[in-house]
């Protein structure tokens, strides 16, 4: 007799005001297996786990842990039932040492004295079943993104969770980290564990998991044996329609050097040098990529080169030299000498979530000619100017007095994208082009990035997604620990390779 | 969860507040052992009832506009200007030298340089606590609110010492005739129509609408209203965009500051017509809750201001009327309107957004 399912969900439904994040979603995980979840932004993956670690309430449905419906109110009880939740976004505190990290909220008694011996020596015998040495008197801001992943792990086991959900787990984690992780997934997976993984990349889903559910507009819409499908089926799946998954694009021509950057520096205020003398140039119609694990000074790069930071050094753009530091070294300054900027973080830099979407397209623009009329904002050019990018981008949906938080990500990125690329740039920053952006709409970021090189300008893209890397870039540059590792080009190199690079090490002798 | 329609809380929300609040202060009254619907009576009645009731509600309110209109500007920028108080006081003292310096001979003339006085010197005032704001990161609101102390001690300081008329009280010499303000009785008279002889209300009130329009154009139609807004939703965003938080922190808070020096003209100028020591009288602080009540939008403030106006005068009746009610009552009243509308507003708030939310379901 087959056991029960670890977790079977059974019609789950869930909506928010007018939109339904889950439709009527079944579902059964098999105990000891991995089981993946992908799907597009918004198709409500997150809702659904929410709903299993008691964030949420369903509307109705039923939850059934190993063979026995079970309610869960709250995350206490989730704990309870033994599920463990690792976040995208840790729930650590950073200066609470690993051992207390775990402990916190399991303390078993008034006193923590005992609970704490207790503890270490649980997590001593958790570190050597599953390969996840982790010194429990470390404090976690000390600790590097996988090891403090590996701490939120531990915090689960050591709640004696038999199912463990990992959010988008190696979004932050280096190729070689990622591995790690995996193997300790198949560790857990041999002990008997149930694991769920969401994901957005498929080659995870491929290399790891046993079977795979497709989520699509807050319905379930495939689940299959991994083994019988394949990376581009997948994506299909989940966007319902044909995708191209490598950038089609012809080869570069560059041109004359647009941006020629030498021995740039950056102190924060911690004293902590960010930037350790950065040389590169980027040419017009060139794509130069920027490869490195989050963290590793490209942000600063970004912030010095779009005005956000004051920075030592010498910039020079089309033989100009720039400010980088006291008056004129502004953001207003940068686009006026023909540098535009598509943050990393939209959310916090590039947009104003709570503006219509045809104010966030004079953010940064206010004071041009064609937006303003003497002090005052011309808010009818405005209008106009957003409803035709919003057409000329396929901004969903076409409204130009929607809040930009209304919309989706993917759509969002084109608001600040269609502002940034029209206002004409000799040279384009670009930073995480498509992070939390759906598939689709990845395809049509990176073919008006491509469109942009093949009109002469210079692109200076940063990713920490390899992938991307590879696909867009004319020439690859690695970035670690504020340097510049070496450069590449994409045809002469592979992810390995890059890893190494991104990790530190010198790469294979070029 | 998703958030009331703009009607309700806009409307309904601060309406359900001002109910609570009168409920509560009905129950104090009840206490005390009076009739609470006489009371409201007295008060509508004294406030909204007569000429002379309206003539010292919208002369309040004319405070109020002024003061609220300060916090609301400062508000879009993130900035929580408490020193309303202080920048008002000192408003009032730019407004009186101006007075005092020439011999107006008419008040057409003396208006606008007084309103540049009393903008000037309540600019001033905010202006360095932005400074400390912008440059070395102070807090705003512990160094607009330790300026409140500092400008009451200054108008003590002057009143006593510098400014001080002849006689006993502290106060300065009576404006020259050419610089009275006309009173609601003179311009209405103009139309034939009555109105209170020794009502206070004047012209000022016309500038306090006059700043209402401006502030709007300010706030939603101008590039600096602009960066403003974005720069009081986000300042990482607002470097992203070129717009220099130093600049928006400066210029912000001197508006801000002029708005609330402005309440002279009508306080200073317009009534007392000589610097009194208690010229503000806590309407830098009840600016504060007719921000928070008007939603920091001016039409909200001009709302928010004439209630509040009423409810001052409606106090003032309703002391007079009912001896028991003492004027220690009457703020009693007053600060559970300033409560319910404005700290409490959240308590109110959630439960009213389950109500929509399941209305929603409902209609779904």
């Amino acid at each position: 007799m087959t056991p029960p399912p670890a977790i079977e969900l059974r019609r789950i439904c869930k909506s928010f005001g007018p939109v339904q994040a889950n439709k009527d979603i079944s579902l059964k995980v098999m105990p000891g297996t991995i089981h993946g979840i992908i799907g597009e932004n918004g198709a409500g993956k997150s809702t659904l786990m929410s709903i299993l670690y008691g964030f949420y309430k369903a509307d109705s449905g039923e939850i059934l842990i190993g063979g026995r419906e079970t309610q869960i109110p709250d995350s206490q009880a989730a704990i309870k039932a033994g599920i463990g939740m690792v976040f995208q976004h840790f729930k650590l505190v950073e200066n609470f040492s690993v051992l207390e990290n775990v402990v916190l909220g399991a303390e078993d008694g008034s006193f923590l004295r005992p609970t704490l011996a207790r503890a270490r020596k649980h997590l001593t015998d958790l570190a050597r079943d599953y390969e996840m040495n982790v010194d429990p008197d470390a404090k976690i801001e000390d600790l590097s993104v996988g090891h403090q992943q590996r701490v939120e792990i531990l915090k689960a086991l050591y709640r004696e969770a038999n199912i463990l959900i990992l959010d988008e787990p190696t979004g932050v984690l280096t190729p070689a980290e990622a591995d790690h992780l995996f193997r300790i997934l198949r560790g857990l997976k041999a002990e008997g564990k149930t694991i769920i993984l969401i994901t957005h990349k498929l080659r995870e889903i491929m290399e790891i998991t046993d079977t795979v559910s497709v989520m699509r507009r807050g319905e379930m819409t495939d689940t299959v044996k991994t083994a019988e499908t394949s990376p581009q089926d997948l994506a299909e799946r989940m966007v319902g329609r044909k995708v191209l998954l490598r950038v089609d694009k012809a080869p570069a021509r560059p041109g004359k050097t647009v941006l020629e950057v030498k021995d740039l520096r950056v102190t924060d205020g911690q004293g902590v040098e960010r930037l350790r003398g950065i040389d590169l140039t980027v040419r017009a119609g060139e794509i130069l990529g920027i490869a490195g694990v989050a963290g590793n000074g490209q942000s600063d790069l970004l912030d010095v080169l779009g005005g956000i930071r004051a920075a030592t050094g010498a910039v020079t753009l089309n033989d100009a030299a720039l400010s980088l530091s006291g008056p004129g070294s502004d953001a207003r300054a940068r686009r006026r000498a023909g540098i535009t900027h598509v943050p990393e973080d939209r959310h916090r830099l590039g947009l104003i979530l709570d503006f219509k979407a045809w104010e966030n397209t004079g953010f940064g623009y206010q004071d041009l000619p064609k937006y303003c009329q003497g002090l005052m904002m011309d808010n009818r050019a405005l209008r106009e100017d957003t409803d035709a990018k919003m057409a000329r981008f396929d901004v969903r949906p076409h409204d130009p007095n929607l809040a930009a938080k209304n919309f989706s990500g993917g759509n969002q990125q084109k608001i600040v994208l269609a502002r940034e690329i029209e206002a004409d740039p000799d040279l384009l920053l670009i930073g995480q082009p498509t992070r939390g952006v759906d598939i689709g709409a990845i395809e049509f970021i990176h073919q008006r990035i491509v469109e942009l090189r093949d009109a002469g300008k210079a692109i200076l893209l940063v990713s920490v997604e390899l992938d991307e890397i590879l696909s867009l870039s004319d020439r690859i540059a690695v970035m670690f620990d504020g340097r510049i590792m070496g450069e590449r080009l994409p045809g002469q190199t592979d992810e390995t390779e890059l890893g190494l690079m991104m990790a530190g090490m010198e790469g294979r002798a070029a | 969860m998703q958030k009331l329609p703009a009607w309700a809380d806009v409307v309904l929300l601060p309406l359900i507040n001002l109910a609570l609040a009168f409920l509560v202060s009905g129950l104090v009254i009840l206490y005390i052992g009076e009739n609470p619907l006489q009371a409201l009576k007295v008060m509508v009645n004294g406030a909204m009832g007569s000429t002379r009731g309206w003539g010292y509600t919208l002369f309040f309110a004319t405070n109020f506009i002024f003061t609220g209109l300060a916090v609301a500007v400062a508000y879009h920028a993130s900035l929580f200007n408490i020193g309303g108080e202080g920048q008002a006081a000192l408003g009032g003292l730019g407004v009186a030298l101006v007075c005092l310096a020439v011999d107006w001979p008419f008040w057409w003339m003396a208006l606008p340089a007084a309103i540049i006085g009393g903008a000037v010197f309540g600019a001033a005032w905010a202006a360095i606590p932005a400074w400390l704001n912008a440059r070395r990161g102070s807090h705003i609101v512990i160094t607009t609110i330790m300026f409140n102390f500092i400008a009451s001690a200054l108008m003590v300081y002057l009143l006593v010492n510098i400014l001080k008329a002849p006689g006993m009280a502290p106060e300065s010499a009576g404006f020259p005739e050419g610089s009275h303000l006309p009173t609601a009785y003179d311009v209405l008279g103009l139309f034939g129509i009555p109105f209170n002889r020794f009502a206070p209300l004047n012209v000022a009130f016309l500038v306090a609408l006059a700043a209402c329009w401006g502030v709007w154009i300010l706030i939603w139609r101008t590039r600096l209203g602009y960066e403003i807004r974005a720069f009081g939703k986000s300042e990482p965003a607002a470097v992203y965009a070129g717009i220099s938080p130093v600049r928006i922190i400066m210029v912000t808070m001197l508006i801000s500051g002029a708005l609330a020096g402005l309440m002279g003209i009508n306080a200073v100028m317009g009534e007392a017509e000589r610097l009194t020591l208690d010229a503000v009288q806590g309407a830098g602080f009840v600016g504060i809750a007719v921000a928070l009540m008007g939603r920091n939008h001016p039409v909200g403030v001009l709302l928010a201001a004439i209630l509040f106006g009423a409810l001052y005068q409606g106090g003032i009746e309703l002391e007079f009327e009912i001896p028991a009610i003492s004027r220690e009552m009457i703020l009693v009243i007053q600060a559970l309107v300033i409560l319910f509308t404005g700290a409490l507003d959240g308590m109110v708030r959630t439960p009213l957004e389950r109500v929509f939310a399941s209305l929603r379901k409902g209609a779904a």
